[in-house]
């Protein structure tokens, strides 16, 4: 039982950061983006780059996958859907536009950092290992304690700077927001670079668990989706706690029902299934959006 | 005036170029040579290896004047199409390949894209070269597939024995993706093991294919308490998590798979928790790789920046169309002609030390030899390198 806790809290705290970014674009701009994976793959990489090939510090690479991110992301958000979204008002150009820039970054990725699983060194060695109760290394427990910290920073950030009010009104209502003053262009690239900034910082972290490779985008967009559907799109409260629930029911799922094959994420997509059908605006969202 | 005069130049020097390019490729006539298998998604690492290492020999081959079949120098040319790991897309590659005329084709990649392909290869006289294992393919009536590489069913058996005999290994525990491949490898492990007379301790727990985190998964393997861990069909990209998380979660028996894997992956993914960790590979270990091998892998590397030691097995399909070719000339347009010279055809293997040979086998597993002789090299990985555990042959 300690184990499949250990490992559910594990699972739960990097699954949160994932769905954070993502939740965050919809929040503000209403725009599902199909790329979120792409970008913490490419947060990998890069980190990859910096730590696991040039031998900078851990630190300084993972600033590299957030900044390098950031800049995509306003780049992105400035050239790419604030165009769409000013010259169309149906929902469907953005989530086109979405899944044709995830399809050019797998292009991108597969171009500029190969086809290989690339993984990087330990940043810390060691394994935890109570009795054999527990088992943990080291280097998980740091992860998961560092993106716990970056969820309470990010929530920080919403909650007491003046960028977080104004995005938090932007989310709330665009109009009203450009009203009291917003410059609702300006923070859409801010909010959207901030998104992208927490996917490259993700996918900085866990390279250093899981490795990464280019076929990892998809899987991960489709996992931070269906965090944000149980949590409520958009709310970012819903993204953390829809990524603890994923992370707990994988956990509790893979450790009860192995004997029955691979079985857990059908058992997950069901649940999921049946929970939407009874609310369908998730745990946190609101019946009208 | 000397605008124009530069401009002149200029056009000159590109109708030259232009010229001299035609005349470079009307030197030779094009032996086209296809290839369909996945180079996106998360299996490419499958099919990029296999298409660098034909675009790497027929860039050596066409830069040394080209490829001689029957009096006629050839340039190849190597014609790729990339199936997603998709069978709808693999039968549309397999149709664009008929459609130029190609009669010899490298993969599919995977079990069910070779599966799906045999009709079009059969109908539009194609051989085609699968990394599949399934039987059927290569069974009677199934005349168009040769198997590129050795199967799991004939080198499980041989690494379980050999871990039997030198590590005292009596029990083991597999562990899969759940997808085709890798369980129908698993159960051909199970099988071959429990013929052997070993304990199964588990074989039911699988993963999804883009699992990032083993942990979990492995956790009630390692309750099992097996001496054997067996990555069945596993991936390049799963191998290194899976291996560190088993050695985290405190496994001190050996691990194992029956799939090629590179070193390089299994170093930075896994660094020293992988040493000891048993693969199936070609001939690129120092004791055994010719300088034709060498000399491969350097042109490979100098080509697209980094070697992949997948690559040690992949080279040997397109060597074995030409050398049948070769050996035929008639074949080039008629895969009956081929399929008849493949029961006596053999060649040196120029890329292992020693007297190899290039053949065709598969008489014990198929009934009819549809497999290239790629020798069973068990390797083991030992500080960021392969060291060769031992090698024999597939009949």
């Amino acid at each position: 039982m300690e184990q499949i806790l250990a490992n559910g809290v594990y699972l739960g705290s990097q699954y949160a950061m994932i769905a954070l970014g993502l939740t965050l674009i919809f929040a503000l701009m209403n725009v599902l983006n199909f790329a979120h994976g792409q970008m913490y793959v490419i947060g990998g990489f890069v980190t990859y780059t910096f730590y696991g090939h040039w031998g900078v510090p851990f630190i300084l690479a993972l600033v590299m996958s957030c900044v390098t991110l950031a800049i995509l992301g306003a780049l992105i958000e400035r050239y790419l859907f604030a165009p769409v979204i000013k010259g169309s008002a149906r929902e469907e150009s953005t989530m086109l536009l979405a899944a044709g820039i995830a399809f050019f970054l797998d292009a991108v990725i597969l171009l500029v950092f190969g086809e290989k699983q690339r993984g990087v060194p330990k940043i810390v060695d060691g394994v935890f290992n109570w009795d054999f109760r527990l088992i943990m290394p080291y280097d998980r427990i740091l992860i998961c304690v560092l993106a716990i910290l970056s969820i309470v920073a990010f929530i920080a950030l919403m909650q007491y700077t003046k960028t977080g009010r104004a995005l938090r009104a932007l989310a709330q209502d665009r109009t009203a927001a450009q009203l009291m003053g917003v410059n609702v262009d300006r923070y859409s690239m801010i909010g959207f670079a901030l998104g992208a900034m927490l996917a490259g910082l993700v996918g900085g972290l866990l390279v250093t668990i899981t490795g990464v490779n280019l076929g990892m985008g998809g899987a991960t967009s489709i996992k931070a989706f269906m965090m944000v559907m149980i949590g409520g799109a958009g709310v970012i409260s819903g993204a953390i706690w829809g990524g603890i629930i994923l992370g707990f029911m994988e956990a509790i799922g893979l450790a009860l029902l192995y004997q029955y094959g691979d079985i857990t994420y059908l058992v997950i997509f069901v649940s999921l299934m049946i929970f939407l059908a009874v609310r369908p605006q998730g745990l946190m969202g609101k019946p009208w959006g | 005036m000397q605008r124009r005069t530069l401009m002149k130049a200029a056009l000159t020097a590109i109708t030259m170029t232009a010229l001299q390019a035609t005349t470079a490729l009307a030197e030779n006539t094009v032996l086209k040579i296809g290839f369909v298998g996945v180079t996106s998604g998360p299996a490419a690492a499958w099919g990029i290896s296999n298409q660098r290492s034909m675009e790497a020999r027929a860039s050596w081959i066409n830069e040394t004047g080209g490829y001689t079949i029957g009096g006629t120098t050839y340039d190849i040319e190597i014609v790729s199409f990339d199936d997603q790991k998709d069978p709808k897309r693999a039968i549309a590659g397999m149709e664009k390949m008929a459609q130029e005329g190609i009669h010899y084709v490298v993969g599919p990649n995977v079990d069910d894209g070779a599966a799906a392909v045999r009709p079009v290869a059969e109908a539009n006289g194609i051989m085609y070269f699968p990394y599949a294992f399934p039987k059927s393919l290569y069974q009677a009536p199934a005349s168009n597939a040769v198997l590129g590489m050795v199967a799991n069913y004939q080198s499980g058996p041989a690494i379980y024995k050999y871990l039997m005999d030198e590590k005292g290994v009596k029990t083991v525990a597999f562990i899969a993706a759940n997808e085709s491949d890798p369980l129908s490898q698993r159960d051909g492990g199970v099988e071959a093991a429990t013929a052997l007379g070993m304990e199964v301790v588990s074989a039911n727990v699988t993963y999804q294919v883009d699992t990032t985190d083993f942990t979990p998964v492995l956790t009630p393997v390692m309750r099992s308490r097996p001496d054997l861990l067996v990555l069945s069909g596993v991936s390049p990209a799963n191998a290194p998590q899976l291996i560190r998380s088993a050695r985290e979660l405190g496994f001190q028996g050996v691990i194992s798979t029956e799939t090629a894997q590179d070193a390089g992956v299994l170093a930075e993914g896994a660094g020293d928790l992988a040493n000891g960790f048993i693969s199936v590979g070609g001939a690129s270990t120092p004791e055994l790789a010719s300088p034709m091998m060498n000399e491969f892998v350097q042109r490979y590397t100098d080509m697209f920046g980094e070697y992949n030691d997948e690559s040690n097995t992949k080279v040997y399909a397109l060597e074995y169309i030409l050398e049948t070719l070769k050996a035929d000339p008639s074949a080039i347009t008629d895969v009956d002609a081929f399929q008849a010279i493949m029961d006596t055809f053999e060649a040196p293997n120029p890329y292992m030390n020693g007297d190899a040979k290039l053949r065709y086998v598969g008489m014990s597993s198929f009934g009819q030899k549809r497999q290239v002789s790629v020798p069973l090299v068990v390797n083991v990985y030992q500080d960021g390198e392969f060291k060769t555990l031992f090698v024999a042959e597939v009949d």
